[in-house]
């Protein structure tokens, strides 16, 4: 395996990271969508890359799924949801700006310290996509914790699973798991749109979850 | 008909299966609820059949001494709770909190549950395990949230947010198993069978598998509702339609906690790896002491023991930490008459909160009275569940106490120590819900009693007799499990 080879895969992944970062700070629903819509195009760009460096061709369907579903068809169903509920000017973050992307950067460097001391045995282009994968689904996680709002923190999930997705493909000859992991994140997909926001917005008009926690249990 | 029998395995995963699809296509609510209960119980025969006959083991299935255990647990409890269902389900037509196209939704999830909780126990492939586990969260989302208030709207949320979290952490730690399995195992589909890495598992690098622990862990750990990360738990409980609280409680839970236990397995099968133990005791015993406290404030009963049930998954993963022959023997007993009391405790909660039209403590006063059988099912069930003797659960306590006292005495004494303030709060409660000023409406309900009574019976009979075959088997099984 040349340099050529890793370098290419480096930069996809450390792409993934950089939109993830890009991602945290957006304060638009719309914005946000597009740049999700791009990770998941870089997503399949590296999981592409990993099919020809591999030799693997069914990662090609994995690829393809990733393109057809997550950079086209979510967000675009996203976009609409968005529009119909009229919400598409709010993003309020419950923590500012500053701070997450200190937390994120902190994260990041956590995940880098953690997986290359850990894998020191593993082979170097998988232990590295690992660590970006690492990476990718602990800002994912960040994302859901500081946003209030619904659609946000589905985003923020379906970043978290490109991370996953993205530690999958590097683990090379993994059997099954790509396949299987791209169906079920549709699934979540479909479930959270068609009846999360569904009923949200039939009970409340609002798709922020602020107005649900008034509803805690324990007030009664 | 001996012929069917090496269909077990097959059966018990396609027969849920099946049932979804003709319950979705099928009309009547009554006809669903029969349907729901009968092929609930052909799933608890076909489970039965695997003490008989044990399939082999392939590149995806695996039945052995532990996972027998927990399917036909999760079958049994599985088979009362849809006899429960049935009656609790019609009531909740008749007040209009569920429409009869909820109610076709909920059986054919019901069954999607069941099955997916059935592959999960009998999968040999770390990776199918997932999935299900996966799909079993998913149907239990959709049904958390079916009586779309805005509880049950945040309450779902909450769980779906969370729990896929907790799956996504899951699959993370997946991965890194099998990372550390290639180098041994090869690439391919045998690095992620779990009878192929137990048996190489020694020479894998114990780095990777320390990392995938911790991600799995914490992963299924959501899942069991281990402190800090039950947030979900009291939410879903309360908020769904009391059927899935106590499959919730009673098998799912126990579902995750398998999944921890085939990793501590193969944790503990490599040397250089950090010992699992001290992370699970210390896991337990939060979870334990937290819930014990938090049982006090609680203002709804299905909350109070949503509370519970962390408290005891607490003491559970605590006693597996311990390990050794008897604490694991204790463990599995714990968990066995855990979920029947607990599920039991719910079929009493559920009539009684619709009996009252309501799920606040403060409202449900002196059941004993106005409903004595429900009354008094309760007072048993509780009575159980907080330790005391003859109940299952006071044997299976002392036997983790005691085993812990020779190993580190400290441990013991906290244990004890949450297992006290547990006792206090459940005892509580129960005096003004049983025994309190009678309160709210005196009409007799419908409810069958069955499930509830059935579950009880063999909760105080484990108590004071337990068959020797069982306790070998048991025995067999923690001597197993390290």
């Amino acid at each position: 395996m040349g340099g050529l080879y890793f370098d290419i895969a480096h930069l996809f992944a450390g792409g993934l990271v950089l939109i993830s970062f890009i991602l945290l700070y957006q304060d638009r629903l719309y914005a946000l969508l597009n740049v999700f819509a791009l990770q998941a195009f870089v997503l399949a760009l590296s999981v592409a890359w990993q099919a020809y460096v591999q030799d693997a061709p069914h990662l090609y369907i994995t690829a393809g799924i990733t393109i057809a579903f997550k950079a086209v068809a979510i967000p675009v169903a996203l976009h609409r949801m968005v529009a119909r509920l009229g919400v598409h000017r709010e993003v309020e973050t419950v923590v500012r700006l500053v701070p997450t992307m200190l937390a994120g950067i902190a994260l990041v460097a956590l995940s880098m310290v953690v997986m290359l001391r850990v894998t020191g045995g593993a082979d170097p282009l998988a232990r590295e996509d690992l660590a970006f994968a690492l990476s990718v689904v602990l800002l994912g996680l960040l994302m859901m914790v500081t946003r209030s709002n619904a659609v946000s923190q589905v985003v923020g999930f379906m970043s978290l699973e490109n991370g996953l997705i993205l530690a999958a493909t590097g683990a090379k000859g993994m059997p099954l798991v790509v396949e299987i992991s791209v169906a079920f994140s549709i699934l979540i997909a479909l479930i959270v749109i068609g009846i999360f926001l569904f009923r949200i917005r039939e009970r409340f008009d609002s798709v922020d979850l602020q107005v649900l926690d008034d509803y805690r249990g324990e007030a009664r | 008909m001996s012929g069917l029998i090496v269909y077990n395995v097959y059966a018990i995963l396609t027969l849920p299966l099946i049932t979804a699809v003709a319950l979705v296509i099928l009309q009547g609510y009554r006809l669903l609820a029969r349907i729901n209960v009968i092929s609930s119980f052909l799933t608890f025969l076909a489970a039965l059949t695997l003490f008989a006959y044990r399939p082999e083991t392939g590149p995806y299935l695996l039945v052995d001494d532990l996972n027998i255990v927990f399917v036909v647990l999760n079958t049994f409890v599985a088979f009362t709770t849809s006899a429960f269902s049935a009656s609790y389900i019609s009531h909740e037509l008749e007040t209009r909190r569920l429409t009869v196209s909820h109610l076709r939704f909920y059986h054919a999830m019901y069954q999607l549950l069941l099955g997916a909780m059935n592959l999960a126990l009998v999968a040999n492939n770390i990776g199918l395990m997932w999935v299900a586990i996966e799909v079993a969260t998913l149907t239990t989302v959709v049904m958390v949230g079916i009586y779309r208030t805005p509880a049950a709207l945040e309450a779902a949320w909450k769980y779906f947010i969370l729990g896929s979290v907790g799956i996504a952490l899951a699959l993370f730690g997946t991965i890194l198993v099998y990372m550390a399995a290639r180098p041994v195992v090869g690439e391919g589909l045998s690095g992620m069978v779990w009878t192929e890495l137990i048996q190489h598992v020694s020479k894998f690098d114990p780095a990777m598998l320390n990392l995938a622990f911790v991600f799995l862990l914490l992963g299924y750990g959501t899942k069991v509702g281990l402190a800090p990360l039950h947030a979900w738990l009291p939410d879903a409980h309360a908020e769904g339609p009391t059927p899935i609280s106590a499959v919730l409680s009673g098998l799912l839970l126990n579902v995750a906690l398998y999944a921890v236990l085939r990793f501590k397995l193969l944790m503990s099968a490599n040397p250089g790896a950090i010992a699992p133990g001290p992370l699970m005791v210390s896991l337990g015993l939060l979870s334990l002491i937290f819930a014990g406290f938090m049982l006090y404030r609680r203002g709804d009963i299905k909350r109070l023991f949503a509370y519970s049930s962390i408290e005891h998954m607490g003491i559970i993963v605590f006693a597996f930490g311990i390990g050794g022959a008897v604490a694991n023997f204790a463990g599995l007993l714990h968990m066995t008459m855990h979920s029947l009391t607990k599920s039991a405790i719910f079929f009493a909660v559920g009539h009684a909160a619709q009996a009252k039209g309501t799920q606040q403590l403060a409202k449900i006063r002196g059941l004993t009275v106005t409903h004595p059988f429900l009354g008094w099912g309760l007072v048993i069930g509780v009575a159980a569940i907080a330790g005391l003797p003859p109940g299952g659960v006071f044997m299976s306590e002392f036997l983790i106490v005691s085993s812990t006292v020779a190993r580190s005495p400290i441990l013991a004494i906290l244990m004890v120590f949450g297992l006290l303030i547990a006792f206090g709060a459940l005892l509580l409660r129960l005096h003004s819900v049983a025994f309190g000023e009678p309160t709210g409406s005196r009409e007799p309900i419908k409810a069958s009693y069955l499930p509830m009574i059935a579950h009880l019976a063999l909760v105080i009979i484990a108590g004071i007799y337990l068959p020797p075959p069982l306790v070998a088997w048991f025995q067999h099984i923690a001597a197993s499990l390290h």
